[in-house]
């Protein structure tokens, strides 16, 4: 006789372990944004009325969260921006032709800089309320996310397989139903993995969002990044190592609670049909899984959900005459690209009038100078990255177990903020008398390198283990052998980190050009400390011309060095 | 009956149909499809068989609607088709099937577009999973499966519509040979006992048996332009006995009539009495002396490498008096015919080989160049090259006017570009420079895209 139920029979009571476990944080997680919400709606009348932050470490939990939220809150927009622009773009052939080129412009803007006009223009939006400020720090997230996310979405639509798409048209799927089913499943992959990237990169941005001066005026969002300034401004070094620790820990569990699930459930919509080597493994996910009230769920909404797919297909049904793609209109066509030209032109062209007379062209001259400063920190840091941290990225890549260790780690310092370290070197350059010229360099690196070290890896485990033993068997060693087998080999990935730790760094000049301890402030010359100068000041001239120039200065470089290199691994060092 | 009715029942009929895509860089169009005329009815199996580039693969899209025709109508039911065809279900060379869909939902996902409701999908698709043999897979996923399970799935996702007519793109062709035999087998014999949930099959192949052995009509596709040479009736009872003389004397004929574009489609009449064709190599020779004043560039060089040419040959010597039967050489090479005849024809371009009445037989040059050392191979490939192509010793002229003896590829290509899609004037292209440099004729370096002239021939 048994007494006790057998674990069969557990799993099948309606109610588990799992589902206690996943009704307790749903119910924590509703609470949570209820109260960091509630917040954000607080009255605000700058300057009287204005939030104090309080530098006693028990708030910081509270801070973390509020940054937290925003996070999310900016990933939402970031994604439904993504599937709507994506999608219109790999759709109209002439709404693409513009929207890409637009978009290529917008991923190489600086986004700190464009925080002095957003939060001037949300203030307004939202007057006597603190959602303003709430809204400006999002929309900078948003910012510094969204780009690459619509970019892998839009590419990966381009590229569905012909044969899926014929399938979708012969089986007659309404547009709804071949959105839900083809082209999101079939860009999932690259999608969460791009959100996942963006997500890490913006804590740099939410810390830098949070505290800032706009038109010689003080504006604080309750967050961490806020806390951090003020632990800055009053030298409170125990309060900065509080803060670390919470966004560090953060950071962890935000991975381990959403992204992982997520990579994990997402693993389904590999597009190859054989079954990966290797999948990720989540406890979250598995936990999910285990539960019965998720799929309880599911089978009582299933009803509904049937009903708006019927709804929505009979809004997009499929169409039933040939579609035009393959027809262009070419006079249509050109009218088209007149405008767009025109357009472009004029923009250009008021933009030259606004700067040339207010500020004159010795003032451009003055900010080419400054660029090429910036440039010229921006490629003493490439090659000090790559010497350093190729080697070892190499290594890592080349030892299986290590690798499986250290890339979690590597991952999680790319996302970590480089700005909470700010504060220590800027103590450390005034200590030692380290001019910030060179300095800048460094504090940019902070952020930048982990691109390149991350990539090396990537690009060492892809080399095939034949070519390594080939290597041995001919006996290449030392730089023979890096330049005949592990520099061409891992060429297409660094160039791919490349690209991401240059901007990086551009983006991260507006915040390490200068940088203050207390009451220090160290300064050095530069295209980034003249965009936050005039930020501050609110020089509206200065500003527009400053982020012009940085933007050329991007566009420029990545299409005359770095667009050539990728042409160059595509071809040549394709493995 | 006469035609008029007889078209009056057809479920898909094609009048005058040509289709053109116009070249990216706007220098005019080329003609994929010319004049088809083609009818589908009820009870029949149809194969459209044609060598790469016949465009059997946008026929039938533009039969299914995916495709608009640039002249010409589709009817479908004896109404105009105006664009995806309802009737039709589709299963594809590549299976198609949605990774994230289990089993069951991919099958289900036709006639969730339609709007039937939930229990009767279910019903529906359970059904239809039984049919192709997949019962215990329905929460699998494609991923799980092997190839031949994913093409069930594929078919059985077709089925389940009932489409008036089944279309299949080559649904055997990424399966392993014995995975596509059993396959192929099953759904003979589904149709064979009259279950079968179409009215009509329509398969594009280059499978020579796989055409006699599935179909009821074999329509023979020309290529460049796309074109129908013939239609043969194969009167076999069904399902069709490989063993039967009258089988293999058709897989005979047909490999003739492949591998000879001249040669004109009218059937197999008695059995096994298959007139003697002309010796091909006459043919592109002809070709060659009447293309003084035409464009070297506009002889269209079957894509073979020069490694797989020299393979053949090698192979062939060793038979008596260096002769073999064509379908048997496909089947030892494990080759389909999309693979062994351009290898083939390029050997009869060369001279090396001449085709007649489904065999292949060494030339005394062929042999020559299959049993003699490797540097003297490469002088007679040179020299065979040099007297049958002439698009070789345009470019060797070209090459020998320049000073350095080099030149850029975009001139070249620019050539081809003028008689052949621009895709199909890279193969050309690429085709050229393997052939030229295992002859020694010139080099090709890829970094700067140049041809060169060996250096050799420089100094002298």
């Amino acid at each position: 006789m048994r007494t006790f139920p057998t674990p069969e029979a557990l799993k099948r009571f309606p109610f588990g372990l799992a589902d206690i476990a996943v009704i307790l944080g749903t119910i924590a997680l509703l609470a949570l944004i209820g109260r960091l919400g509630a917040d954000t709606m607080v009255h605000f009348a700058p300057p009287e009325v204005s939030p104090e932050i309080d530098l006693d470490p028990r708030n910081l939990p509270y801070y973390a969260g509020r940054s937290t939220l925003r996070m999310f809150i900016a990933l939402a927009f970031s994604t439904l921006f993504t599937l709507i622009y994506g999608y219109i773009a790999a759709r109209s052939r002439r709404a693409e032709r513009m929207m890409i080129p637009l978009l290529d412009i917008l991923q190489s803007v600086p986004v700190l800089g464009f925080l002095s006009i957003t939060v001037t223009g949300f203030i307004a939006l939202f007057p006597g309320s603190l959602l303003g400020l709430e809204a400006a720090s999002i929309f900078a997230i948003f910012t510094s996310q969204v780009w690459n996310m619509t970019f892998s979405f839009y590419q990966s639509l381009r590229t569905v397989p012909q044969e899926l798409m014929e399938a979708a048209r012969l089986y007659r799927l309404s547009g709804w139903q071949r959105f839900t089913r083809l082209e999101v499943p079939s860009a999932m992959i690259g999608l969460v993995w791009n959100a996942m990237m963006s997500f890490g990169g913006g804590w740099f941005f939410v810390a830098a969002s949070e505290a800032i001066s706009v038109l010689n005026q003080e504006y604080t969002l309750p967050g961490i990044g806020s806390y951090v300034e003020k632990a800055i401004a009053q030298e409170n070094l125990s309060a900065l190592g509080w803060a670390i620790l919470t966004i560090a820990i953060v950071i962890l569990l935000v991975d381990q609670l959403f992204w992982r699930p997520i990579v994990v459930w997402s693993d389904k919509f590999r597009l190859e049909q054989s079954a990966a080597a290797a999948s990720p493994t989540s406890w979250v996910y598995d936990l999910l899984q285990a539960a019965r009230i998720p799929r309880t769920l599911g089978r009582l909404l299933r009803p509904l959900g049937e009903l708006t797919k019927r709804a929505l297909s009979a809004l997009t049904p499929p169409r039933s005459t040939y579609p035009e793609r393959d027809e262009p209109g070419e006079k249509g066509d050109r009218i088209f690209n007149l405008i767009l030209l025109l357009i472009i032109g004029a923009i250009i062209a008021w933009m030259l009038h606004f700067i040339f007379r207010t500020v004159g062209p010795a003032e451009v001259l003055k900010t080419f100078w400054l660029g090429l400063l910036t440039l010229l920190r921006v490629m003493v840091l490439m090659v000090i990255a790559t010497i350093i941290w190729t080697p070892i990225g190499v290594a890592i890549g080349f030892n299986p177990k290590l690798a499986r260790l250290l890339q979690p780690v590597v991952q999680f310092l790319a996302s970590f903020p480089a700005n909470f370290i700010f504060p220590f070197a800027t103590l450390f350059f005034i200590r030692t008398n380290i001019s910030i010229e060179w300095g800048s360099i460094l504090l940019m690196a902070l952020g930048a390198q982990w691109y390149i070290l991350f990539n090396s890896i990537a690009g060492a485990q892809t080399i095939p283990t034949d070519l390594r033993e080939m290597a041995d068997n001919m006996g290449l060693r030392g730089w023979q052998r890096w330049r005949k087998v592990i520099i061409p080999g891992i060429f297409s990935a660094w160039v791919t980190g490349g690209v991401t730790a240059s901007g990086g760094a551009w983006n991260a000049s507006i915040v390490s050009e200068i940088v203050s301890w207390g009451s220090n402030t160290l300064t050095a010359t530069g295209l980034g400390t003249y965009i936050t100068e005039a930020t501050t000041l609110g020089d509206w001239p200065r500003i527009t011309l400053g982020i012009a120039m940085m933007s050329l200065f991007v566009v420029g470089f990545n299409r005359l060095f770095w667009r050539r290199l990728y042409e160059l691994a595509e071809t040549k060092y394709h493995l | 009956m006469t035609p008029k009715t007889r078209l009056d029942t057809a479920l898909i009929a094609v009048e005058q149909v040509s289709k053109s895509f116009a070249s990216p860089e706007g220098k005019g169009s080329f003609t994929v499809l010319s004049n088809i005329n083609l009818a589908i009815y009820p009870g029949e199996v149809v194969a459209l068989l044609g060598r790469s580039g016949s465009g059997k693969s946008t026929l039938l899209r533009i039969m299914a609607g995916l495709l608009s025709p640039s002249e010409g109508r589709v009817y479908s039911n004896g109404q105009p088709l105006k664009g995806t065809n309802t009737d039709v279900a589709m299963v594809f060379q590549s299976f198609a099937l949605l990774p994230w869909l289990t089993v069951q939902e991919n099958v289900e996902l036709g006639l969730d577009a339609q709007g039937v409701d939930l229990a009767e999908r279910r019903r529906r698709s359970l059904e239809a999973i039984d049919l192709v043999g997949l019962d215990g897979f329905e929460s699998a996923y494609p991923k799980e499966l092997s190839g031949g399970m994913k093409q069930r799935v594929g078919f059985a996702r077709a089925l389940v519509l009932r489409p008036k007519v089944l279309f299949m793109d080559e649904p055997f062709s990424a399966l392993d040979v014995l995975t596509a035999e059993n396959l192929r087998g099953e759904i003979d014999d589904l149709w064979n006992a009259g279950q079968f949930p179409s009215q009509s099959i329509l398969i594009v192949t280059h499978n020579i048996e796989e055409a006699v052995f599935l179909a009821d009509r074999i329509v023979v596709l020309g290529a460049r332009p796309g074109r129908i040479r013939g239609i043969i009736d194969v009167d076999l009872p069904r399902s069709h006995d490989r063993t039967q003389p009258r089988f293999t004397a058709l897989v005979d004929y047909l490999y003739t009539v492949m591998t000879n574009p001249d040669l004109e489609v009218t059937g197999l009449g008695v059995a096994g009495a298959v007139a003697a064709s002309p010796v091909p190599a006459a043919r592109f020779e002809g070709a060659a002396a009447n293309s003084v004043r035409r464009s070297p560039y506009e002889m269209h060089l079957p894509h073979a490498r020069a490694g797989s040419i020299s393979g053949l040959l090698e192979l062939l010597v060793e038979k008596p008096d260096g002769q073999e039967d064509l379908p048997r050489l496909a089947e030892r090479l494990g080759l389909t015919v999309d693979d062994l005849l351009p290898i083939l024809d390029a050997a009869v371009l060369l001279g090396f080989a001449t085709v007649a009445a489904g065999d292949v037989k060494l030339t005394d040059v062929g042999r020559e160049f299959a049993t003699t050392t490797i540097l003297q191979s490469k002088d007679l490939f040179r020299q065979q090259l040099l007297r049958h192509i002439p698009v070789f010793d345009s470019i060797c002229s070209t090459l020998r006017e320049k000073q350095n003896g080099s030149m850029r590829a975009d001139f070249f290509l620019d050539l081809w570009d003028e008689h052949f899609p621009h895709a199909e004037a890279e193969r050309q292209f690429a085709t050229a420079v393997d052939w030229g440099r295992y002859a020694e004729l010139f080099e090709y370096d890829a970094d700067e895209e140049r041809l060169y002239l060996p250096e050799a021939q420089l100094v002298a």
